[in-house]
C-alpha cells in the first residue's frame, strides 16, 4: 500500500519537472550540438532519461528521436530506466581488481540480489560497475553516490551500504 | 598587510575529499580561531601534493612538515602541540613520501634534484586563485609570445623543444601546430584532450585540480600559434573537482582581461569552454572525442583528413593531451634550448606518472624522459612494499605493456621503449609484487576493452568479446591447450584490421605478458 503511494508520489514529481527541463531546452534550441549537454543536465533533473524526456530534446533540437537515443546508449552516463535512491558502484580497474574488487562485486550482487546494472524491487540500491576513479592508492575502491570507500573487504560490504536508506 | 607565522596548505584534491579533507580544513580553522591564533597561522587550500592512498594530507610551512591520514579529531592536538608549542605531532608524521623534484642520476652516481616542471605549482599554489598563479610567473609566457615572438616564432620554438604529445601517440607538438597553421581556413579551434580513461591514470585529473590555469596560458599559446580564436576542453564527466577549478580559472581570467577580445592589447581574442564527457573511453581517441564534442555517439573516423586539416566542424582542429598542454608555458617562457636540458635527446621534457599498486609510496611524480623502471620505483616510489621482491609492471595503463625484471633497466621515453614493443602510454605504472596473479591482470584488461568498445568496427566489437570468453577460461582453471595461441591470433587479427586504436591495442598487454611470464600462464593451461 505505502509502496504504492511512493510510486504515484514520484510520478508527480517527475511531471512537476517538466517546465523545467523545457527551459533547458529553450536555452538550446535548434542546436544539435549540444544534444549531450542537454542530456547531462536532463538526467541531472530526473536521475534518468524517460521517453518523454528524449522526445522532447529531440523536439527541441531539431535531432530524431532516433539520434537522441542512440547517443543515450553508447555513453555509460546515461540510463533509460530509473535509478535507485543510491547508486553503488564497485572499480573494477586493473588496481583495484588485482586487490579482489571482484569478490567485492559478488557480494554485492548475492546480498542485493541484483545484478550489475540492477535496481533492488525497493528502488533503494542500483548497482554499477566503474572502470577506474583513479582512486587507485586506495583500492579495492567502491562509490555510493558521491562518496569513496576505500580499500573495501566483502565481509565490510554491507555495513557500508546499509548506512544509506 | 597582516604578516603569519605558519602556513597550512591543506591539500584538496579528488582522494583527499574523499578521505574528508574539507572536514579536517573546518575543524583546523574552527580549532585555530578557539585557540586565538587566527592571525597567526594561515590554512590554505591547494591541489594534490602528489601522495596517494594516504587520506588527508596537509603540510606545515616554514618547516616544510607532512602530516598524513589527518582526521577532523587530531585538529586540536595538531593545533596545540605543534602550533601553540611547536612539538610536532610525531605519530602523524609523514616519513616517506613520493620524492617531489626531478631527480637525476649524475655520472658519480649521485642524484640530483632538479625543479619540476609540469607539477611546478602543483601543491604549492592555491589553483582557485589567480594571483597565485600569476605570481608565479603565469601568463608570462603568452605575453612573451605576444610582444618577443610572432605565431612563426612560437611554432619554431615548439619544434626546437622537441615536445611530443603526453596523450600517449608521442607526435611532435610543434608540428601538429604547424600542420593546422598552415591549414586554409579562417576558423579553427584548439582541443584540450582531458578525457582521460587509462585504467591507473589520473595525472590530467591531478594537473587540473593543481594548476588550471597553466592549462588555459598552454591552449591560449597554441590558438595564438595556430590562428585559433576558440578553445575547448573535453573532459570526463565524472573529474567534478577538476571541471569545478578549471571554470573557476576561466572565469578569473575573463575577468582579469586575459582571455576574451583583444588580449593585453596584442589584437589577439582567444576564449575556452569546458565541456562533459559522458563516459566512453574511446573518446579518448581525437576523432571520436570530436564526435563526441559535436554532440554524436563518439564514433572515431576515417583518417585522413587528420584534424589538423578536417575536424571540429570540418575545420582545422589540434588535439592536445593536458600534460603536453601543461608543458607549454614553460617551454614559451625559458626557451627550447631549456627545455632541452631536460630528458633525452631523442625525447626531451619531463613525464608526469601516477604510480600504483604494491609500492611503499604511491604516487603523482614528475621525472626526466629517460629514467629507468628502477629509479621510478625505488628511488621515487620509495621500493616495493613490505620488502617484498619486484615482479612486475603494467605500465601504459590497459593500453599498456607489462614489463618483467629484465625491463628495469631500460630507459623510460616514447622512442626507447618503442625497441622493446613497449610503450610509455598514459604514465600509468601499476606495480605487482611476487604475489601478483598475471593471468587476473590480463582479465581485468581484456574485459575492460570488451565494456570500453564502442561497437563501430567488427573486428573489435566481436574480437573484444572472443578475448574475454578465452581469459575467462584459463583464469577458471578450464583453458586447453592451443587457448593461449587462439588469444594472441585473435588479438593479432584486431591490431591489423581494427578501425582505431582501441581494437588495435590488446595485442599490446597480451604479447608482453607472454613475452616475461610465459612459465605462469602457461602454467594455467591443464590441456
Amino acid at each position: 500500500m505505502s509502496q504504492e503511494k511512493q510510486c504515484h508520489c514520484a510520478e508527480i514529481q517527475e511531471e512537476e519537472l517538466y517546465p523545467r527541463l523545457e527551459e533547458v531546452i529553450k536555452e538550446h534550441k535548434g542546436k544539435g550540438e549540444d544534444l549531450i549537454m542537454v542530456l547531462h543536465k536532463a538526467q541531472n533533473l530526473f536521475g534518468y532519461l524517460p521517453r518523454k524526456a528524449q522526445e522532447l530534446v529531440a523536439e527541441g533540437l531539431n535531432v530524431s528521436l532516433n539520434e537522441v537515443y542512440g547517443v543515450i546508449t553508447f555513453y555509460n552516463f546515461f540510463s533509460t530506466v530509473p535509478q535507485g535512491r543510491n547508486s553503488v558502484k564497485i572499480c573494477l580497474g586493473t588496481a583495484c581488481y588485482v586487490r579482489g574488487s571482484q569478490e567485492v562485486l559478488d557480494k554485492a550482487q548475492k546480498e542485493l540480489g541484483i545484478k550489475v546494472g540492477g535496481t533492488t524491487e525497493d528502488r533503494r540500491y542500483s548497482l554499477d560497475v566503474v572502470r577506474c576513479i583513479g582512486a587507485c592508492g586506495l583500492a579495492p575502491a567502491m562509490l555510493v553516490n558521491d562518496d569513496v570507500y576505500g580499500r573495501v573487504k566483502s565481509p565490510h560490504l554491507l555495513d557500508i551500504i546499509e548506512k544509506y536508506e | 598587510m597582516n604578516l603569519v607565522r605558519n602556513h597550512l596548505l591543506i591539500s584538496i584534491d579528488a582522494g583527499t575529499i574523499m578521505a574528508g579533507a574539507r572536514a579536517v580544513e573546518k575543524a583546523l580553522v574552527e580549532e585555530i580561531d578557539r585557540q586565538g591564533l587566527s592571525g597567526e597561522i594561515a590554512v590554505l587550500e591547494t591541489g594534490s601534493i602528489g601522495v596517494t592512498g594516504q587520506g588527508v594530507v596537509i603540510v606545515v610551512y616554514p618547516e616544510g612538515l607532512y602530516y598524513a591520514n589527518v582526521t577532523p579529531q587530531d585538529a586540536h592536538e595538531l593545533v596545540e602541540e605543534h602550533l601553540l608549542k611547536g612539538r610536532p605531532v610525531k605519530r602523524l608524521m609523514m616519513t616517506e613520501m613520493p620524492k617531489q623534484h626531478v631527480i637525476r642520476k649524475e655520472r658519480t652516481g649521485l642524484l640530483k634534484e632538479q625543479p619540476r616542471i609540469v607539477l611546478r605549482n602543483s601543491g604549492i599554489i592555491d589553483p582557485e586563485n589567480i594571483d597565485e598563479y600569476i605570481a608565479e610567473s603565469g601568463y608570462e609566457a603568452i605575453e612573451r609570445a605576444f610582444t618577443k615572438l610572432s605565431p612563426a616564432g612560437v611554432i619554431q620554438e615548439m619544434k626546437d623543444s622537441g615536445l611530443m604529445g603526453r596523450g600517449g601517440a608521442a607526435f611532435t607538438t610543434g608540428m601538429k601546430w604547424d600542420f593546422a597553421s598552415k591549414a586554409p581556413g579562417d576558423v579553427k579551434y584548439i582541443i584540450c584532450n582531458a578525457d582521460e580513461g587509462e585504467p591507473g591514470t589520473f595525472k590530467d585529473r591531478l594537473i587540473l585540480e593543481g594548476d588550471p590555469h597553466k592549462l588555459i596560458e598552454g591552449m591560449m599559446i597554441a590558438g595564438y600559434a595556430v590562428g585559433a580564436t576558440k578553445g575547448f576542453v573535453y573532459i570526463r564527466g565524472e573529474y567534478a573537482l577538476s571541471i569545478e577549478r578549471l571554470e573557476k580559472a576561466i572565469a578569473q581570467a575573463r575577468q582579469y582581461g586575459i582571455l576574451g577580445d583583444n588580449i593585453l592589447e596584442s589584437g589577439f581574442s582567444f576564449d575556452v569552454e569546458v565541456m562533459k564527457g559522458a563516459g566512453a573511453y574511446v573518446c579518448g581517441e581525437e576523432t571520436a572525442l570530436i564526435e563526441s564534442l559535436e554532440g554524436k555517439r563518439g564514433h572515431p573516423r576515417n583518417k585522413p583528413p587528420y584534424p589538423v586539416t578536417e575536424g571540429l566542424w570540418g575545420k582545422p582542429t589540434v588535439v592536445n593531451n593536458v600534460e603536453t598542454l601543461a608543458n607549454v608555458p614553460e617551454i614559451i617562457r625559458n626557451g627550447a634550448a631549456w627545455y632541452r636540458g631536460y630528458g633525452t635527446d631523442k625525447c626531451p621534457g619531463t613525464k608526469v606518472y601516477t604510480i600504483i599498486g604494491n609500492v611503499a609510496t604511491p604516487g603523482l611524480i614528475e621525472a626526466e624522459m629517460g629514467t629507468t623502471l628502477r629509479d621510478i620505483i625505488y628511488e621515487y616510489a620509495g621500493g616495493i612494499k613490505d620488502g617484498k621482491k619486484f615482479k612486475g609492471a603494467l605500465v601504459g595503463g590497459a593500453a599498456g605493456a607489462f614489463m618483467g625484471p629484465e625491463m628495469l633497466d631500460a630507459q623510460m621515453d616514447f622512442v626507447n621503449l618503442r625497441e622493446y614493443a613497449a610503450v610509455l602510454g598514459s604514465g600509468a605504472i601499476l606495480v605487482m609484487d611476487d604475489s601478483a596473479d598475471i593471468v587476473g591482470m590480463l582479465k581485468s584488461v581484456l574485459h575492460f576493452f570488451k565494456h570500453e568498445s564502442c561497437g563501430h568496427c567488427v573486428p573489435c566489437r566481436l574480437g573484444t568479446s572472443q578475448l574475454v570468453k578465452i581469459i575467462d577460461k584459463i583464469a577458471d582453471g578450464k583453458g586447453k591447450n592451443g587457448d593461449i595461441e587462439k588469444l594472441v591470433k585473435v588479438s593479432e587479427v584486431m591490431r591489423d584490421t581494427s578501425f582505431c586504436p582501441l581494437g588495435q591495442s590488446p595485442i599490446l598487454p597480451i604479447s608482453s605478458s607472454l613475452k616475461f611470464f610465459k612459465d605462469e600462464i602457461f602454467g594455467r593451461v591443464t590441456g
